[in-house]
């Protein structure tokens, strides 16, 4: 097992890297290791390119109109591609433009996870956990992974536990940092949910759609079920829980 | 199975942060702080390693900078099993942070200690905005080799 955390981004990077305990584990672990390696400095990039923290991120130069996109690094006009499907595939309650500024946080994060994920297996170590702030992306390698669903309203508990392998969990809520989510058609804070999680396959997709099906409030049970890939577990404000039709063949007992 | 531990500690750190975000009342500045860390004053970060005592091993994270200050956290082990958490150092500059870490301390300890049966792997739905205090957790747990 390889561990290791990582600060970047704002938040903590979390590596959980298993491989077999056998003649061939020290080997196995060297690898991991030099596989995590090569994931954290992928994240300390992505940081550097997106940083909207930053002034001199080619983002941030972006966002004053120093830059074109053109100007750009190519993985720029990528996430900007992905920002501009996530917004038409929810109708625009996900949006690289909150308060008219540039700003692609919300979709980088997953995506800067999701390539991790990828560089792991791409260097041999398929069977991994990647956590970055609460949002997963498991490895491709089948392994019983087990995620638990933080609770809303009751700090310290689960509300339930997914787990899997090839799969990425994101959730989405207000009850930990106070109303962060903004409706982007109201300019309000998103009412009626306290938390939503998705699963689905790859996390970029997951973890900007957890945010704008979040921000949809109870609408976004049936946005959810009409986006085949994808399941939702909620948490409403008044406490109640529902789910999507496929979601229990995520979840597991206890 | 361990790794419950830190994820699920983190959710109850999750707490603290939460209260820290509110605008910190800058009333409470001339009061001596209170005893947030029993375990040792923060002027004096213990140095990092572990140590032998009569109920276990003892392991203390790394002094991680934050925000509002320093934070610092030490382990127990006894067998391969976390028995105790203790704050040695956090911000503690003003009535409001004494105040959320006298809260919010108690849980985090009794959720270290619960989140050892429960079988998780990670945690979702934590944004880990406390990073000084899963920091120094994991450092801690990386060197108890748990």
């Amino acid at each position: 097992m390889t561990r290791h955390v990582e600060k970047a981004m704002g938040t903590v990077f979390s590596f959980d890297v298993r491989h077999a305990a056998d003649a061939a584990a020290d080997a196995a672990a060297a690898d991991a290791d030099g596989a995590v390696a090569r994931a954290v400095a992928w994240l300390h990039h992505v940081d550097a390119v997106f940083s909207t923290y930053r002034p001199d991120s080619p983002v941030s130069r972006l966002a004053r109109g120093e830059l074109g996109p053109a100007d750009c690094p190519p993985e720029v006009r990528q996430v900007l591609a992905l920002c501009a499907e996530a917004e038409r595939r929810t109708g625009g309650y996900f949006t690289a433009c909150p308060g008219g500024r540039l700003d692609p946080s919300g979709l980088v994060k997953g995506w800067a996870i999701e390539q991790a994920s990828l560089l792991l297996t791409e260097a041999g170590a398929p069977r991994h956990c990647v956590n970055g702030g609460g949002d997963i992306q498991l490895g491709p390698d089948p392994f019983p992974w087990r995620i638990g669903i933080a609770h809303p309203l009751r700090p310290g508990a689960l509300s339930a536990v997914v787990t899997g392998h090839d799969l990425a969990v994101a959730t989405s809520g207000s009850a930990e940092r106070g109303p962060h989510i903004i409706d982007p058609h109201t300019g309000l804070p998103a009412a009626g949910l306290v938390s939503l999680t998705l699963v689905g396959a790859c996390l970029t997709a997951v973890d900007a759609y957890a945010t704008a099906a979040f921000a949809m409030g109870e609408a976004a049970r049936d946005w959810v079920e009409g986006q085949p890939g994808l399941e939702a577990y909620a948490v409403t404000a008044r406490g109640h829980t529902w789910q999507t039709s496929g979601f229990a063949a995520f979840t597991a007992r206890g | 199975m361990r790794r419950v531990l830190f994820a699920v500690l983190v959710t109850a750190i999750g707490l603290v942060l939460l209260l820290s975000f509110k605008p910190h009342d800058m009333a409470g500045v001339a009061q001596p702080p209170a005893a947030v860390a029993p375990a040792q004053a923060s002027a004096s970060p213990s140095p990092q390693g572990s140590m032998e005592s009569a109920d276990g091993r003892t392991f203390d994270g790394d002094a991680v900078d934050t925000r509002w200050g320093p934070v610092q956290v030490r382990i127990v082990v006894s067998g391969s099993k976390i028995t105790d958490v203790q704050v040695l150092q956090a911000p503690q500059e003003n009535r409001r942070d004494i105040e959320i870490n006298n809260r919010a301390l108690p849980i985090l300890q009794q959720e270290a200690l619960s989140a050892q049966s429960a079988q998780i792997d990670s945690v979702s739905g934590a944004t880990y905005t406390s990073d000084g205090y899963t920091g120094s957790l994991q450092s801690a747990i990386d060197q108890a080799g748990l």
